[in-house]
């Protein structure tokens, strides 16, 4: 991959390749024809804001497995950024997944929604990644995907909460972020000018292309579902649900299937380790610096607490009990 | 590995000059972390016109300042903030660095993380040195990474055993800041700052900031509602009972979620710690998260119609009634009582 040269000799090096020609060449080809592409990082998550009884084990921990899967909904956000700005300035906007086979529901979803393409990456030796292996195999598909000004990502995914995984790709392609963006005001002068959150206010940044932007949920609102998508993308599927579909048959016929499903742009692309130039030993747990030592389930203390009644006579004794403690009064 | 370092490193934050609290936060426990290691603690101040923040670091208990001062580097911007602490965490290798969880960073952490290859987690509420033995091998003064995980559900410890840089930030609050007794003699490093084009890629076009008025963090007295209470209107009560105690008003993470109250508000993990004297938790079910960011407060009331809400573990004291009744007779049991 031409524009992955930089990347494993910086750390040594201390110098800074962050745009490599050919890079370059492409993107000046699209200024010209006043398109804007955009790949747009999505995560289907464990829906952990929605615990029901279901997916307690009787020790009263939690059983992940049964919890519904869901699109991360600032990536939603995100995606909307993304169309809002192909709606404006023309342009096409990709999809892009890491996760497991499962995980091609939110890309459907996101063809539903207006997205041009969709890849689904996934390979068992992606599995078990912290945010900087995560991070690095994205950042490898991003380069293969290639041709982009934009891209979007949700700020951060509702089972980690990290927000790390936006920079560290954008550092591993070696282009400048933003964060926490609010709002694309405008392109113009081949920079983008965006409104982003900070701490007690609001900046405008402007930035040169590419850029990777997280973007937060107050954003935008998602558009809904377009009808027509959804009965035209509904049987998308990826090569290994087709490998499903023909289960025991030959080859061949996978193959035949393949290209009929790709004429017909019902090919969810998958991208494994076999597809992208990405060394083993940084996917994965390998690849992964932190590791988990030890989780404890959250049990509770059982702590006593003063039982006080609902009634005025019960919070009239409360009221004078925190005066004596000097808070009220 | 051997020759590691036992340096600890903060990044201190500073906003138009002035530190942001949490930098003061993570040295006090940055000290701590590094005297377990019998290691140094540094500081590093990025800005210009900030040799008086890195003087300030002395006093919470750095060891040495690192200050790199220029006029393009007023403002918090990602390229070359990063490229800096890149550079310098290339070449002294600290063991730990720690960065608060504001919004700079968040932004800034992630991309450090990157480019040096080390291991980051985010949001911790508790960090510690420690030896581990992971999968058969033991390591000496690892620093556990301690957080919340899966909405919750459990408590993380998270080590990165095998490089030489730890890096972990932790939200505004959560630590304790400590002014030392007898602050070491000030000793400031002073680095030049050359700029390279990469730097300027994302320029500033503007910026607005706001005093914020609201200041949870030294409000003595917290009424907080949570998704319990259903709705925005019913999320007025926490209002009224505020207003009438004198206290100020904050939400959990679902209520923020749910459009009743607005971010700045929050309370727990990934909102403000507090420590108030009195925190009166309405409608709130006390997820770990939220108990993160309030368990330590001095005496807490829980008013909840769940009697198995796990909130009730952490109240001093529990009224088990809906919020639309109990608030109203506390309001006027109030008035009664002290006006």
């Amino acid at each position: 991959m031409e524009t992955g040269i930089a990347q494993n000799k910086v750390a040594e090096s201390l110098t800074f390749f962050y745009f490599c020609p050919p890079f370059n060449e492409k993107i000046s080809r699209n200024i010209e024809e006043l398109m804007y592409n955009s790949i747009v990082l999505v995560k289907q998550v464990p829906d952990t804001a929605n615990i029901s009884g279901k997916v307690m084990r009787d020790d009263g921990t939690v059983n992940r497995s049964k919890l519904p899967a869901i699109f991360n909904f600032e990536d939603k956000v995100a995606l909307e950024l993304a169309l809002q700005v192909k709606d404006k300035f023309g342009g096409k906007v990709t999809a892009v997944t890491m996760g497991p086979q499962r995980a091609s529901d939110i890309l459907r979803e996101c063809l539903y929604l207006g997205a041009d393409d969709v890849y689904l990456i996934s390979d068992r030796k992606f599995a078990g990644a912290d945010t900087l292996a995560t991070s690095y195999v994205l950042s490898e598909a991003i380069k293969k995907i290639g041709d982009y000004h934009f891209i979007f990502a949700g700020r951060q995914a509702i089972d980690g909460d990290t927000a790390q995984v936006g920079p560290q790709t954008a550092e591993k392609l070696g282009i400048p972020q933003i964060t926490y963006a609010e709002q694309v005001l405008d392109i113009k002068d081949e920079r983008v000018i965006v409104r982003r959150r900070i701490d007690g206010g609001y900046e405008i940044l402007k930035s040169t292309f590419p850029v990777l932007i997280t973007v937060i949920k107050d954003a935008t609102e998602p558009r809904p579902f377009q009808l027509k998508r959804v009965m035209a993308y509904k049987n998308a599927k990826s090569i290994i649900d087709l490998e499903k579909v023909v289960d025991g048959n030959s080859l061949l016929y996978i193959d035949k299937l393949v290209h009929e499903y790709k004429e017909k742009s019902l090919l969810i692309n998958t991208l494994t380790t076999d597809d992208l130039n990405v060394d083993a030993e940084r996917c994965g747990i390998k690849g992964s610096p932190t590791k988990v030592h030890k989780i404890e389930s959250v049990v509770l203390a059982g702590g006593s607490h003063t039982k006080i009644e609902p009634t005025k006579a019960g919070l009239g004794s409360l009221i004078d009990q925190l005066t004596q403690d000097h808070i009220f009064g | 590995m051997n020759n590691l370092s036992k340096d600890v490193w903060v990044f201190i934050e500073q906003r138009e000059g002035k530190p942001a609290d949490v930098s003061f936060e993570l040295l006090s426990k940055g000290r701590k972390l590094a005297d377990n290691m019998a290691g140094n603690l540094k500081a590093v101040v990025i800005g210009h016109e900030v040799k008086n923040i890195a003087v300030e670091t002395f006093n919470y208990g750095a060891d040495e300042a690192i200050l790199v001062d220029s006029p393009e580097l007023k403002n918090f911007l990602t390229l070359s903030y990063s490229r800096i602490i890149n550079e310098l965490v290339i070449e002294h290798q600290p063991r730990v660095v720690l960065f608060g969880a504001t919004v700079f960073g968040r932004d800034l952490a992630p991309r450090v993380a990157s480019f040096t290859k080390s291991g980051l987690t985010a949001d911790c509420t508790d960090l510690k040195i420690s030896n581990v033995n992971y999968l058969g091998k033991d390591y000496s003064d690892l620093l556990l990474q301690i957080r919340p995980a899966f909405g919750g559900n459990i408590i993380a410890t998270i080590i990165s055993p095998d490089v030489p840089t730890q890096m972990a930030t932790v939200r505004e609050g959560v630590m304790e800041m400590i002014k030392v007794e007898n602050p070491k003699a000030v000793k400031i490093t002073e680095i030049k700052y050359t700029p390279v084009d990469v730097d300027k890629l994302v320029e500033i076009v503007e910026q607005h900031r706001e005093e914020s008025k609201i200041n949870l963090k030294g409000a003595p007295i917290i009424v907080a509602g949570g998704y319990g209470l259903g709705s925005k209107e019913n999320f007025k009560l926490i209002h009224d009972l505020a207003h009438t105690i004198g206290g100020e008003v904050a939400g959990s993470r679902a209520a923020v979620d749910a459009g009743f109250i607005t971010p700045e508000r929050q309370v727990g993990q990934t909102g403000v710690t507090v420590r108030p004297k009195l925190y009166i938790a309405v409608g709130i079910s006390g997820a770990i998260q939220h108990r993160a960011g309030m368990q330590e407060s001095n005496k807490i009331i829980a008013i909840n119609n769940d009697p198995d809400a796990p909130i009730f573990e952490v109240a001093h004291y529990g009224i088990l009634g809906d919020a639309a009744e109990v608030i109203p007779l506390f309001i006027e049991a109030y008035k009664q009582k002290l006006k």
